[in-house]
C-alpha cells in the first residue's frame, strides 16, 4: 500500500498541511503536493475505472503523460470532470471524486464488461450494431450514450474568470529543466528577449531527482544558481505553471498559464491563455518514459519507473513497500537506488536484456539488490492492487519460472522525447534505433515566415537521454553514471500468447491492448492513422503520450515493416487539455461580441423596446405598451405613422462621404444608375451590384457639393460598402482622385414620418421645411431647435418624411425634442417591423429580403435604375450573360391571399412534376410577407416565374396548413401614385 | 410615453458620459473629444502650412505630433487624425477645409464618430496586453498603433508616463469599456 | 496564424488584423469582354502549391490593401508590396528566385 514517508520530499512543505477529500473521505496532504501525490500519500492507489472494461486503475505516471488518474473536482458551479491529478496542484478544500463507475469505485457493475472483454475487441461497435436501422435510434444509441463519456458535464455557468494576453519574444524556451535553463541563460546573456516557461510549479525538471553533477555542482544547486542569474536579467521572463500548448504558423505559440487554479476565491483569473509571437522556440520539453506491454500492466500499483522515483524523491510518497523493477535499460536502476535510499525494499530488478553490466546495475548489485537478466514479467497478479509478478524468460512464451510478491511494479521500456511542439507545425522526426525512439530531425525543422528554422530541440526533447550529453549541447560540463545500451522490448515476453496479449495494455485509458492492434492489422488497417481510429489507440485525453510508440511498434511488427516505415500519428495541439474558459476569455455574456449602440439606445431601453438584431446593432423591433402583443403594437405604430406622425431611429444607416474631382465618375461605376448628374442639394436612390451582377446594397445618395457626395447604405452594409469602395480605389482605379470617409457613427439619424411630420419640424424652428422651399428628394443643412442638422426629404414609407441627421453627441437631445414637440400630434416611435411593413405596402424592396445574392435588379423590375447610357459599371458585364439577360426568370410581383390570410415567410409555389434530383418543381418564392393594417389583409412580395406577365393570375403557395390561393398583383399596395410622400 | 417637463439635455454628450472604473489600473472614458479626419497627399504644401499654423508638423509614419491644444496623428499614407477641443472641431474643420481648398483633400469632423479612453497606472499596459496584439516593447513614445481591441478596431498610444489612450468607434464604446473593465480587474495583474 | 508586414505602415501585422482578398494581379474585364475572358476574371483562380501572390487588407490597421508573395506549402513570405501595381516588382521576383530557383515564374 502506498504511504507518506516520514522524511524527505524535496517539493513538499510539511509545515503546511492541506485538507481535501476523495469520494467524501477526508484526507490531507502538504503544500507542494499534486493531487496525485497527495492521494497516493494518503494511501489511495485505486483512483478510477477504465473507459471500456471498467478495470480498476491507479496512477501510472507523475506528470502530463498520466492516462488514468482523472477525477471530478469541485461542486455545483465549480464542478469539473476529468481533472488530471498529476498536473493539478493540491489546494485546501479540494473535493475530488472518482469517475466512470456505478455504484461505487470499489464495486462497479460496468466491470462485467471486463469479463466479456474477449467479445468486446477493437471495432466491436462497428461490427455489432449493424441493424436493424431503427434499433440505432431507440436501442443502441441510448445505451452507448449512457455508458460513454468520462465524468459528468457541469450543469451551472462557470463562476471563474479567464483571460488572454499577447506577448512577443525573440526566444521562447519551453521547459524549465536543466536543458531549458541552460538555453535561456545562453540567449538571455546574448541580450535576446527571452521567455522561459515551465509547465509544473518547479524548476529543474527530472535532473534533481535523477542525480549527477553539473558544472561541479549538485543539480539542484546548479538550478538555483542559474535561476538567480536569469532573474537578474531584465530581458528574461520566467513563468512556472505555464504550458506551451501549441506551436503554429510563423512562430505563433499558445501558452496556457494556471494563475488562480488553487485559490478559487482569490479574485485571480483561473487560467490565462497567452498568444505569443516568437522568433525562435526552443523545445526543452524532456522525454516521457514508456510502459512495457505485459499482461496485467494496468493493475493499480504498476507504474512507470520514473514516476515511482518522482513520488519518493519529490513528495516522500512510497507507492509500495516492495517494488519490483522491470526494465530494458539502465535508467530504471535509478529507481531501485532511490527506493533503497528511502529505506524501501526492492525484491528484484527484472532486466529483459541478456546482460546488465553497466555502472548503474553494478551500483544496484552493490546495494544487495537481486538483478535477473534476460527475464520478463509474464503477468502482474492482483486486481485492485498488484500483489506480485510472475517471472518468465523474456525470450519465451511466458512460462513462469518464479513468483515474486510485491505491492508495486516500476516499469521502464525506454524513453520517448516530447516532440509535440516540434511536430505541430511541420517539424519532421527521425528514428533513433539505438534508443528505439523518434527524435526531431534537425535537417527538417518547422519553418518560419522567412523560411528559417523556427524551432530548435534541446536536451532530452532532442534525444539526449544522459545528463552529460544534455549539458554538452549547452557547453556546460556535467557528469552522471554512464548508461549502457538499452534493448527495445515491445512485448513481454517476446513470445506471449493470445491470453497474455489480451491483457497487455497499450492505451490504459481507452483499454487498447496488444491483441487489438494486431487484430486491426489482420483486418487490413495498415495506416497508423486508421489503426488509431479503429482501435481508439491514443485517442483518450492523454492523446497517447504513453501508448503511441508502443502501439505503432506492435503495428509495425504485425505488418512486418520497420517502425519508421509505419510512422507516427499526427501531433496536434494542445499538448495537454486546456480549459474552454481560457479559450473564451472575455468573450462571453455582454462581451460575447460587440453590441453596437446608437446615440438613442438608452431611450429605447427606457421605453421597453423589443429588439431585433441587425448586424451587430440591436434595433427596436417595436415598442409594446402595457399588455400589447407585438403584432398589436406594430399595427398601432403603422397606423399612427400613416395617420399622424412616427419617429424612427435610423442612426444605423451607413453614411459614407465620397469626395474628390473624380467622385462622380467613381459613383457612376459603383451604382447601376447615373450619380454624376445629380444636382447639388438633391438626393437620388441607387443600386449597387457586385461584379457578378447581383444586387448587393441600395440607398440614397445626396450630393453635398460639386465634388462631394454622401452615400447612404443599408444598416448592415456600411463597413462592407466602405471597404468595397476602398478596394476599387486602392487596387483598380488608384489614379482616380477620390477620398472616402465612413461617417456612419458621427451622426444620429431620425426619420420623422407621417402627415404631421412637417408640423413638428415647424415647431422646432430654424429651417424652412415647406413643400416649396424643401421639396421631395432634396436635402438642407441648418438648425432645428438649435441643433445643427442635415435634413433629407426622402421616404421609405410612402409618407411625408424627413430624415434628420444630427451630431451623435446631440442625437438623444434631438429625439427628445421631437417627442416633446409632437406630443399633442400623436407622435410615436416605431420600430423596424413597422418600417418593414410600410415599405412592403409601398412595394419597396429590402436588401436581404428581396435579394439573396442571386437576384439582379432586373428581377426586381428595377430596370429604371439601371443606366443604359453608361459604358461601364460594376456588374454591367455580368448582367449581359445569357442566363441573366434571359427574360425567362423569376421576377418580383405582389401577392394577395384570396382569404386575406398571411403567407408564411419563404413559402414556395410548387408546380407539378419533379426535377432530375427528384425535387418538386417550383415556380415562385415569397420574399416578404406581412399583415398590412393599412389595407387590412395579408400582403406579400414574391419572385415568380415570369411574374409581371402574369398579373391577375391565381397561384397557390404553400401555407402553414395546406395550399393557399393567391392572386398575382402589382407589388405596390398603397398609394400607387406616390402622392402622399410628395406633399 | 412623452413626459412633459422631462429633464432634457441641451449639451452634447459623449458615448459613455465619462464613465470610469478603478481596477489595478484606472479606466476612464474621457468624454467629448474633437477629432478631424484629414485625407490628403501628406507631402502637400498647403497641408504642412495649415498644420504649422496650429503648431504641429506633418507626423511621420505611425507617429503623432503635439502642440498645446492639438495633436495630429498619422493614420495611413494619406490620412491624418487631428485631435482638438470638442467645441472647436467644427470651426477648425472649416478652417482646414479652407486652407486645403483647391487641393484634392477631404476634411471632416468625426468627433462624434468616436469614443476615447485612458488607462492610467503603472500597470496600464497590462490591461491593453489582454486585448490587443501590440508589442509594447517596440511601441515608441510618439507612436500611434492602429490595431484591434478584442473584436473591434482601435488606435492606441502612450499619452503619459503611466498612461495609454485608446480610440474606438462610438457605437462600440460600451463594449470597449466592458473589455477594459474586465481586463483591469484586481487580481488580473500579469507581472 | 500568419504574420505579414504591411508595406504602407510597416506593422508586422498578425492575421487577425488582416483581411484576405484572394489572388492578386487579376485583370478586370468589363463590358465588351468575351464570355471566356469574363469567366476567367470572375472565376478562374490559381491554387498553386508553392509560390503565390495574394491580396491582403490591413483592415484593423491603416486600412490599406497590399500584395504578398508567399509559399502556400511552407508559408514562407517572400515579400509584401504595394497594391498599385499590375505585376510583382523586381525585388519581389528576385527574392522568390533566390529562394525558389526552380520557380517557373508568373504564368
Amino acid at each position: 500500500m502506498s504511504t507518506r514517508l516520514s522524511k524527505g520530499g524535496r517539493l513538499i512543505d510539511r509545515a503546511t498541511s492541506l485538507s481535501f477529500s476523495f469520494n467524501g473521505k477526508p484526507m490531507h496532504g502538504f503544500a507542494g503536493d499534486t493531487l496525485a501525490s497527495a492521494l497516493l500519500g494518503a494511501g489511495q492507489s485505486l483512483l478510477g475505472r477504465s473507459f471500456k472494461y471498467h478495470r480498476p486503475r491507479g496512477l501510472v505516471g507523475s506528470g502530463a503523460e498520466e492516462p488514468n488518474a482523472l477525477v471530478s473536482m469541485g461542486r455545483n458551479a465549480r464542478f469539473e470532470p476529468d481533472q488530471r491529478t498529476t498536473t493539478t496542484e493540491l489546494f485546501a478544500g479540494a473535493e475530488l471524486k472518482s469517475q466512470n463507475h456505478w455504484p461505487s469505485l470499489n464495486t462497479d457493475i460496468g466491470e462485467i464488461n471486463d469479463k466479456f472483454s474477449k467479445f468486446l475487441p477493437a471495432g466491436f461497435y462497428y461490427k455489432t450494431f449493424m441493424g436493424p436501422r431503427a434499433a440505432w435510434k431507440h436501442l443502441y444509441e441510448p445505451i452507448i450514450r449512457h455508458s460513454a463519456g468520462l465524468g459528468a458535464a457541469p450543469k451551472e455557468a462557470d463562476p471563474d474568470r479567464y483571460e488572454q494576453a499577447y506577448t512577443y519574444a525573440d526566444v521562447l524556451v519551453v521547459g524549465g529543466g536543466v536543458a531549458g535553463l541552460a538555453a535561456a541563460l545562453k540567449h538571455g546573456a546574448a541580450g535576446k528577449r527571452v521567455w522561459l516557461v515551465e509547465q509544473t510549479a518547479h524548476w529543474g525538471g527530472r535532473t534533481p531527482v535523477d542525480g549527477g553533477q553539473i558544472d561541479g555542482l549538485d543539480p539542484q544547486a546548479w538550478v538555483d544558481q542559474t535561476l538567480t542569474r536569469l532573474k537578474a536579467m531584465p530581458n528574461v521572463t520566467l513563468r512556472t505553471r505555464f504550458m506551451a500548448a501549441g506551436l503554429h504558423d510563423h512562430g505563433y505559440v499558445i501558452g496556457y498559464e494556471s494563475v488562480g487554479e488553487t485559490a478559487p476565491d482569490s479574485g485571480k483569473p483561473r487560467h490565462r491563455l497567452w498568444r505569443m509571437r516568437v522568433g525562435l522556440t526552443i523545445t526543452a520539453t524532456g522525454a516521457i518514459e514508456r510502459p512495457l506491454a505485459f499482461a496485467g500492466n494496468d493493475v493499480p500499483g504498476v507504474m512507470l519507473a520514473s514516476a515511482v522515483r518522482d513520488y519518493v524523491v519529490n513528495w516522500a510518497v512510497s507507492p509500495g513497500d516492495r517494488t519490483v523493477i522491470v526494465t530494458n535499460n539502465d535508467d530504471a536502476y535509478r529507481t531501485a537506488l532511490a527506493l533503497t535510499e528511502a529505506g524501501l525494499t526492492v525484491p528484484a530488478i527484472i532486466d529483459a536484456r541478456d546482460s546488465a553490466i553497466g555502472e548503474l546495475p553494478e551500483l544496484a548489485r552493490a546495494k544487495g539488490i537481486r538483478v535477473l537478466e534476460g527475464r520478463g514479467i509474464a503477468r502482474a497478479l492482483g486486481r485492485k492492487s498488484v500483489t506480485g509478478v510472475q517471472i518468465c524468460a523474456q525470450a519465451g512464451e511466458g512460462g513462469a519460472v518464479e513468483d515474486i510478491a510485491c505491492d508495486c511494479v516500476a516499469m521502464s521500456g525506454g524513453w520517448s522525447p516530447v516532440v509535440h511542439l516540434w511536430s505541430h507545425c511541420g517539424g519532421k522526426l527521425t528514428w533513433d534505433d539505438s534508443h528505439a525512439m523518434f527524435r526531431p530531425d534537425p535537417d527538417r525543422p518547422p519553418l518560419g515566415d522567412q523560411g528559417q528554422a523556427m524551432v530548435q530541440a534541446v536536451g532530452a526533447a532532442n534525444g539526449m537521454l544522459q545528463l552529460q550529453d544534455v549539458m554538452a549541447e549547452a557547453n556546460v560540463p556535467a557528469f552522471a553514471e554512464a548508461e549502457a545500451a538499452m534493448s527495445a522490448v515491445w512485448l513481454m515476453p517476446a513470445g506471449a500468447g493470445e491470453a497474455l496479449k489480451a491483457k497487455a495494455f497499450l492505451d490504459f485509458q481507452n483499454d487498447v491492448k496488444v491483441s487489438d492492434v494486431q487484430l486491426a492489422a489482420r483486418e487490413g488497417f495498415e495506416s497508423v492513422e486508421h489503426t488509431k481510429r479503429y482501435t481508439t489507440l491514443g485517442m483518450a485525453t492523454d492523446q497517447g503520450k504513453l501508448s503511441n510508440i508502443n502501439g505503432l511498434a506492435i503495428l509495425s511488427d504485425a505488418l512486418g515493416q520497420p517502425i519508421p516505415a509505419t510512422g507516427t500519428t499526427t501531433f496536434r495541439p494542445p499538448y495537454t487539455p486546456i480549459s474552454l474558459g481560457a479559450v473564451t476569455a472575455e468573450a462571453k455574456g455582454d462581451l460575447f461580441q460587440p453590441l453596437r449602440r446608437t446615440p438613442i439606445q438608452s431611450w429605447h431601453e427606457a421605453h421597453h423596446a423589443h429588439w431585433e438584431p441587425v448586424g451587430q446593432w440591436r434595433r427596436p423591433y417595436t415598442y409594446p405598451r402595457g399588455e400589447e402583443t407585438h403584432r398589436d403594437s406594430v399595427n398601432r405604430e403603422i397606423l399612427n405613422t400613416r395617420e399622424n406622425v412616427g419617429l424612427l431611429d435610423a442612426s444605423t444607416l451607413g453614411k459614407i462621404l465620397v469626395k474628390g474631382p473624380d467622385a462622380g465618375k467613381f459613383l457612376d461605376m459603383l451604382y447601376t444608375n447615373m450619380m454624376s448628374t445629380l444636382k447639388v442639394g438633391k438626393c437620388r436612390y441607387g443600386l449597387m451590384c457586385n461584379e457578378n451582377g447581383f444586387l448587393m446594397d441600395d440607398g440614397v445618395v445626396a450630393r453635398l457639393s460639386e465634388d462631394s457626395f454622401l452615400v447612404h447604405t443599408t444598416s448592415g452594409g456600411a463597413e462592407h460598402i466602405h471597404g468595397w469602395m476602398e478596394d476599387w480605389l486602392q487596387c483598380e482605379w488608384w489614379d482616380w482622385k477620390v477620398y472616402t470617409a465612413n461617417l456612419t457613427e458621427a451622426f444620429a439619424q431620425i426619420a420623422v414620418v407621417g402627415p404631421k411630420a412637417r408640423m413638428i419640424l415647424e415647431r422646432l424652428g430654424g429651417m424652412d421645411v415647406s413643400a416649396d422651399a424643401f421639396p421631395f428628394m432634396a436635402w438642407q443643412e441648418g438648425e432645428l431647435g438649435g441643433i445643427p442638422v442635415r435634413v433629407f426629404r426622402i421616404s421609405f414609407s410612402g409618407e411625408l418624411s424627413y430624415e434628420i441627421a444630427a451630431p451623435a453627441s446631440r442625437g438623444l437631445e434631438l429625439w427628445e425634442v421631437l417627442v416633446d414637440a409632437g406630443s399633442d400630434l400623436g407622435v410615436m416611435p416605431y420600430g423596424t417591423e413597422a418600417l418593414h411593413v410600410m415599405r412592403a405596402e409601398k412595394g419597396f424592396i429590402m436588401i436581404g429580403d428581396e435579394t439573396d445574392g442571386t437576384v439582379i435588379p432586373q428581377d426586381l423590375n428595377l430596370n429604371w435604375a439601371i443606366s443604359k447610357k453608361k459604358a461601364d459599371f460594376l456588374g454591367k458585364r455580368a448582367q449581359e450573360r445569357s442566363y441573366l439577360a434571359n427574360p425567362d426568370r423569376w421576377k418580383l410581383v405582389g401577392l394577395e391571399t384570396l382569404d386575406g390570410s398571411v403567407l408564411p415567410d419563404g413559402s414556395h409555389a410548387p408546380l407539378d412534376g419533379f426535377n432530375a434530383n427528384g425535387q418538386r418543381l417550383l415556380q415562385g418564392r415569397v420574399t416578404s410577407t406581412y399583415y398590412s393594417p393599412t389595407v387590412k389583409k395579408g400582403i406579400a412580395m414574391a419572385l415568380v416565374h415570369r411574374g409581371p406577365d402574369r398579373i391577375g393570375e391565381e397561384i397557390a403557395f404553400q401555407g402553414e396548413n395546406g395550399m393557399v390561393a393567391c392572386r398575382i398583383v402589382d407589388q405596390v399596395f398603397y398609394d400607387t401614385e406616390g402622392a402622399k410622400q410628395n406633399v | 410615453m412623452t413626459q412633459k417637463g422631462q429633464n432634457k439635455m441641451s449639451e452634447p454628450v459623449s458615448a459613455l458620459n465619462g464613465r470610469s472604473y478603478d481596477g489595478f489600473a484606472c479606466v476612464v472614458e474621457t468624454g467629448l473629444q474633437g477629432m478631424i479626419t484629414i485625407r490628403s497627399d501628406l507631402g502637400s504644401k498647403p497641408l504642412s502650412k495649415a498644420l504649422k499654423s496650429l503648431g504641429v508638423s506633418v507626423p511621420k509614419m505611425r507617429s503623432f505630433a503635439q502642440a498645446d491644444d492639438v495633436m495630429v496623428a498619422w493614420m495611413s499614407p494619406d490620412e491624418l487624425l487631428l485631435l482638438c477641443d470638442h467645441a472647436r472641431a467644427r470651426s477648425l474643420t472649416a478652417q482646414l477645409e479652407q486652407a486645403l481648398a483647391g487641393t484634392h483633400a477631404l476634411v471632416v469632423d468625426v468627433s462624434d464618430a468616436r469614443a476615447m479612453f485612458t488607462v492610467t497606472g503603472a500597470r496600464a499596459q497590462e490591461v491593453v496586453m489582454k486585448l490587443s496584439p501590440i508589442d509594447f516593447a517596440t511601441l515608441a513614445d510618439d507612436e500611434i498603433r492602429r490595431t484591434r481591441t478584442a473584436q473591434v478596431n482601435a488606435a492606441v498610444w502612450r499619452s503619459g508616463a503611466d498612461q495609454l489612450s485608446l480610440v474606438c468607434f462610438r457605437s462600440v464604446a460600451g463594449y470597449v469599456m466592458g473589455l477594459l473593465e474586465v481586463s483591469a480587474r484586481k487580481g488580473g495583474e500579469i507581472f | 496564424m500568419l504574420i505579414l508586414t504591411c508595406p504602407y505602415c510597416g506593422i508586422r501585422a498578425e492575421e487577425t488584423e488582416l483581411h484576405a482578398g484572394g489572388e492578386a494581379h487579376l485583370k478586370r474585364f468589363g463590358p465588351g469582354a468575351s464570355d471566356a475572358e469574363f469567366e476567367t476574371y470572375l472565376f478562374a483562380r490559381k491554387n498553386p502549391k508553392g509560390v503565390h501572390f495574394e491580396r491582403w487588407r490591413h483592415s484593423a490597421g491603416c486600412g490599406k490593401w497590399f500584395l504578398a508573395a508567399r509559399c502556400t506549402a511552407t508559408l514562407e513570405v517572400f515579400g509584401t508590396y504595394s497594391a498599385q501595381t499590375t505585376q510583382p516588382p523586381k525585388h519581389i521576383l528576385d527574392a522568390i528566385k533566390a529562394k525558389r530557383p526552380n520557380w517557373e515564374g508568373l504564368v
